[in-house]
């Protein structure tokens, strides 16, 4: 009965999370398609400037900078904004609702005296805090044309270390804060974690590298800014909706499902309680 | 007291505080829909990237406006 009753929540994170990529992708469409745009023609001026140059200096190098615009031209921007965009964001969605829904399912009825939909706006709240925002915080979401493609696995290692660091930490303070309520009361519990996790992670901001990644410094400051907004508005909106939708769908769920085990108990032998 | 509480729940089902669901029933699920999405996840945020599965850049240019802007790092 346990085994299905994650089967049904995981079922149900995962369609949430494809209602929230749903309105994620219009927000992407909508706030974060002009920041892209604007940037790959930033992109394409910039390369247009440096080509004669480039040629004679990356000759022996296999030409990355001049492969840079050609590559655009296998699939076309039109595709890329609707389509490829829709596809992202909606595989980010429901991979991650199901992973949210796991989360759930070991949160619930662990984390305090929370309902089912109590717990999970605490998880959407958790996992956009330490998917995204922290991760966010240290290594900023770069529109094209800012980044420089020689450090891609640099950039691509540290974004996900972060991720992951951020994660167990949030995870450690969850830990933390359970086994502290009962010497300093809930209220104080949830400070202390909250504080140690902040603590821990701005330790993790000083030590880890930098982003290595520098704006290039003729990038226009507005252009960047805009683009970071859109990005940060995406993840926003996407775990807010998945927090709404998910709580309803986990209450109704675990809702029949107790009242079904409370009428064999009524039913059956008294259960001590 | 006990009655109460049961009474309640079956007009009303209110779940105040939900039991726990058993860690050995959420274990198997986890790790099997945890890999699929760390898989799925692999190819929005980082395919043809740092590391390549496939060859060419098609993946890579199919979720690129994606990969940007839910702040992966891409290029
Ligand atoms: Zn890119």
């Amino acid at each position: 009965m346990h085994a299905s009753t994650v089967r049904s929540l995981l079922v149900r994170g995962m369609l949430a999370g494809l209602i929230a990529g749903l309105f994620a992708f219009a927000v992407a469409y909508v706030v974060g398609e002009p920041p892209v745009n604007g940037s790959i023609a930033v992109e394409e001026a910039q390369a247009a400037q440096e080509a004669p140059a480039a040629h004679a200096a990356h000759s022996g190098h296999g030409g990355d900078a001049a492969a840079e615009p050609a590559e655009e031209e296998g699939i076309s921007r039109s595709a890329q904004s609707t389509f490829g965009l829709a596809t992202g964001v909606l595989v980010y969605g429901v991979a991650l609702g199901g992973i949210a829904a796991l989360a759930f399912s070991f949160a619930l009825g662990r984390v305090g005296r929370f309902s089912p939909r109590a717990t999970a706006a605490l998880t959407a709240a958790a996992a956009f805090t330490t998917v995204y925002l922290v991760p966010f915080l240290k290594y900023p979401a770069t529109p094209p044309a800012v980044g420089n493609p020689d450090t891609i696995g640099k950039r691509t290692t540290l974004f996900f270390l972060m991720i992951l660091l951020s994660v167990l930490l949030g995870v450690a303070a969850v830990i933390a804060g359970r086994r502290l309520a009962p010497r300093l009361g809930n209220w104080n519990a949830t400070l202390a974690a909250g504080g140690g996790f902040i603590v821990v992670t701005a330790i993790a901001f000083a030590v880890l590298p930098d982003n290595t990644d520098a704006v290039a410094a003729g990038f226009p400051a507005a252009l960047l800014w805009e683009f970071r907004v859109a990005s940060l508005a995406v993840q926003a909106v996407m775990w807010a909706v998945f927090g709404i939708v998910f709580g309803a769908l986990a209450q109704k769920a675990l809702a029949a499902r107790t009242a079904a085990t409370d009428t064999k108990v009524q039913l059956g032998a008294p259960a001590a309680g | 007291m006990a009655e109460a509480v049961v009474s309640a729940a079956a007009s009303t089902p209110s779940l105040a505080v939900p039991a726990p669901l058993p860690v050995r029933a959420v274990l198997p699920w986890a790790f099997f829909v945890g890999l699929l999405a760390l898989i799925a996840l692999y190819f929005v945020g980082a395919e043809q990237g740092a590391t390549s599965v496939f060859a060419g850049t098609d993946v890579h240019e199919w979720v690129h406006d994606g990969r940007h802007l839910l702040g992966f790092p891409c290029h």
